[in-house]
């Protein structure tokens, strides 16, 4: 049966969510975006605690016929509720990396045991392979019982504080994409160096390192899935294609923190122009509403089909089916809504909105690299448009 | 409390009525649009395929000819996003008698019910239509021109209504119209005196055979003045049904877009390969999901019972607008094929310019 509204059962979860976000995070977001460097705050550590504790829903690929709302559906609506708080704060909360997502969708019972719980960073960016992942060129070379890795790695996400990186490398550069597989690498490996952390526009908190890898040497048993590159173009595709797919799990998510940024700056500036006698009550026809109603309207609008669409990618994760294509949809739309949205807000409300005693510019400088991250906005296209034209990447560059 | 889970499977039976009513609307509507757009006068035998579904007949009480289901707003949205994706033109047409009968229901008490649906109680076409809109540019549904006044156990009528499809072969209209400060319903037969219609062509959706109506000093009796009128209800209603009729009207876009690309070679390759033209079927396809996700919304509050206002009135903005570049996107990718009207594209942006202008017009 056609239903859109959130079950009660979840409504919860969004509840603990936003009230950690209206508690713990905006009350330190401005703190935080001033001092940009530094170590996980300190008013986050309970906050990993309570994190690992919240309840999840039950999820993954369900038998039989009963709909799901699972584990994806409660991600997104968790992240969407602490993003309202604030976005830097809740990727430096430990133990949200992407590399955790990583090692539960793929590692082995010992990787998850050994690994799982600590704060895995991901690594795959390099200062010549960015949305073009298939390029990258860090090494990995076996050596005895080790594996030792070789190469330059930037905008790794959490790349200071996580325990651990997980490390894109190629086995075999002339290979392709098939090549490539992932590493955990111990944050404190000596063949490991922080190169620097990056100064950034938003998401200060957050920490976005540099790595160097120079003759890195990690245990055998530290790749993530198989060693072997397929010996067929069939099986070498499949491979390549297994790593991808852990983006349709993660791209939804990513559009989450877009619908939580969106949300507290259209509520920002709901209140703000409020006060200024401002009522978009929607009681007359758009074009009968002043500017300033018009334009709340609309980006209401875009918030509301970017939150329905990421809530039904997450969906058909939750009932195991296929979902890539519209994990990039949610994702672009949610990528370039975020940004339109907050950009906007700043300036329906002029001085109040660009300075720094709102939180406006902050969302406003925030929401731009939700959509770069996790796929670009361009990316997010190619894949829809694949899809929708049943192109390949040869035809559709 | 336990709530029902977030879900986007249809019923068993909403699933059977989409591959009808798809089937309809692919082998039917979509071959034979162009011709009734050409003639500006929709094809009978398209107006009563469509209302071979029933869908005015099953809100109705039995002992009227109905099948006595309960009202469901989510069905008829779904039923006019796929009949639209054969052509909005005809499925606007066709199901105005729904629209109307939906506000009786709605709207009239029993005695209203007996006397006005029976006439409406076939499987064929036969009209009544709402009547919102007038032709004025700043036009607020909640303020209408139209006025009624009372003298006694009569109503007197006065204004005009516009954009009411196929008026010239409807039984009765449900009027809008202002008195003492309020906005009430007032059912008017076709044949009061006073009551004058004019055909009016329109940019598009010419076979919906739209026209003018004009009130000069039409008496309407106080008992057909609709008790439980509410235009908030109306309007979000149709918001949902003119959404409905975006989604359908835009798929049929996308669809008709994505082969020809592939075809179509400009400088030795199929312009599909090229990002500029794929990215615009991308975002034909990421709008068409935002808006359809935001229709079902809307009408799976409103059949909820749940307040559906502002979902409604958000998608209709959305829809409005996104359906607009989707119908101008479809010309562009088609180049001068867009614009020569031996391809559907620029009938398409026509009608799809509608969505913008059309008030309280499908109450689904």
């Amino acid at each position: 049966m056609i239903n859109l509204e959130i079950p009660a059962k979840l409504e919860q979860v969004q509840q603990m969510a936003q009230q950690l976000a209206a508690g713990v995070f905006r009350p330190i977001a401005r703190k935080y975006d001033a001092i940009e460097h530094c170590d996980t705050p300190e008013e986050l550590k309970p906050v990993a605690q309570m994190m690992a504790a919240m309840p999840r829903g039950s999820g993954g690929k369900g038998g039989g016929d009963e709909i799901k709302n699972g584990s994806n559906m409660t991600g997104i609506l968790a992240v969407e509720a602490m993003c309202w708080g604030d976005v830097g704060l809740m990727l430096s909360v430990p133990g949200s990396g992407l590399g955790n997502a990583a090692v539960m969708a793929v590692g082995t019972p010992e990787q998850k045991e050994k690994y799982g719980k600590l704060y895995c960073a991901m690594a795959i960016t390099e200062p010549g392979a960015g949305s073009d992942s298939a390029a990258v060129s860090t090494t990995a070379e076996l050596d005895g019982d080790e594996w030792e890795l070789n190469g330059e790695k930037i905008y790794c996400t959490a790349g200071q504080r996580c325990d651990a990186v997980v490390v894109w490398a190629t086995l075999d550069k002339s290979l392709g994409k098939a090549a490539i597989k992932s590493f955990i690498v111990p944050r404190d490996n000596p063949g490991l160096q922080l190169v620097r952390v990056e100064d950034k526009m938003g998401l200060r908190v957050s920490d976005t390192a540099a790595l160097s890898f120079n003759n890195c040497r990690i245990p055998k048993d530290h790749i993530l899935g198989s060693a072997e590159i397929g010996d067929t173009e069939e099986a070498r595709k499949k491979a390549f294609g297994g790593v991808m797919q852990t983006f349709d799990n993660t791209r939804p998510q990513v559009a989450a923190m877009a619908l939580g940024v969106a949300r507290a700056a259209l509520e920002i500036t709901r209140e703000t122009l409020e006060k200024e006698g401002v009522e978009a009550d929607f009681s007359k026809q758009p074009y009968n509403s002043t500017a300033r109603e018009l334009e709340l309207y609309r980006l209401e609008a875009d918030l509301e089909a970017a939150r329905l669409m990421t809530l039904k990618a997450a969906w058909m994760a939750d009932n195991g089916q296929p979902n890539s294509r519209e994990a990039s949809m949610c994702k672009a739309k949610a990528g370039r809504m975020g940004n339109e949205v907050t950009l906007k807000c700043v300036a329906l409300c002029g001085e109040l909105g660009y300075s720094e005693r709102s939180l406006l510019e902050k969302l406003a400088r925030d929401s731009k690299i939700i959509d770069i991250f996790e796929g670009t906005q361009q990316i997010q296209q190619l894949i829809v448009a694949r899809h929708l034209l049943g192109l390949s990447s040869k035809e559709l560059k | 409390m336990s709530t029902p889970l977030f879900d986007l499977t249809l019923t068993e039976e909403q699933r059977i009525t989409r591959e009808s009513m798809r089937r309809l609307a692919r082998d039917s509507l979509s071959p034979q649009a162009r011709a009734a757009d050409d003639a500006a006068m929709a094809n009978p035998a398209l107006l009563d395929a469509i209302s071979g579904f029933g869908l005015a007949l099953m809100p109705m009480p039995e002992a009227l000819g109905g099948v006595a289901m309960p009202r469901s707003p989510l069905s008829n949205a779904l039923a006019v996003e796929d009949l639209a994706q054969g052509d909005m033109s005809h499925t606007l047409a066709a199901l105005q008698p729904m629209a109307a009968v939906n506000a009786l229901m709605d709207f009239g008490d029993e005695q209203q019910q007996e006397r006005w649906l029976p006439a409406l109680a076939a499987e064929t076409f036969t009209g009544a239509a709402l009547a919102v809109n007038e032709p004025r540019a700043t036009f607020e549904p909640a303020a209408p021109a139209t006025m009624a006044s009372k003298d006694g156990d009569i109503y007197t009528l006065n204004g005009v209504k516009s954009l009411v499809p196929m008026a010239a072969q409807c039984e009765w209209f449900v009027v809008v119209a202002a008195i003492d400060g309020e906005v009430a319903g007032f059912v008017v037969p076709a044949e009061a005196e006073g009551l004058s219609i004019e055909s009016e062509p329109y940019m598009g959706l010419r076979s919906a055979n739209m026209a003018t109506l004009t009130l000069e000093n039409v008496a309407v009796q106080a008992r057909d003045r609709l008790p439980g009128f509410d235009l908030n209800r109306l309007l979000g209603l149709s918001r949902i049904g003119q959404c409905a009729l975006a989604v359908g009207c835009c798929q049929a876009v996308m669809q008709y877009s994505i082969p020809y690309v592939k075809e179509r070679k400009a400088f030795g390759e199929p312009i599909a390969w090229r990002q500029s033209v794929a990215f615009m079927v991308a975002n034909m396809g990421i709008e068409i999901e935002g808006m359809r996700l935001m229709m079902l919304r809307a009408a799976s509050r409103a059949e909820q019972g749940l307040d559906f206002h502002k979902d409604a009135y958000l998608a209709q903005l959305q829809c409005m607008e996104k359906a607009m570049e989707i119908g101008t996107n479809g010309i562009q990718l088609f180049g001068g094929a867009g614009f020569v009207r031996d391809y559907p594209l620029e009938m398409w942006y026509r009608n799809l310019r509608s969505i913008a202008v059309l008030h309280g017009s499908l109450m689904v």
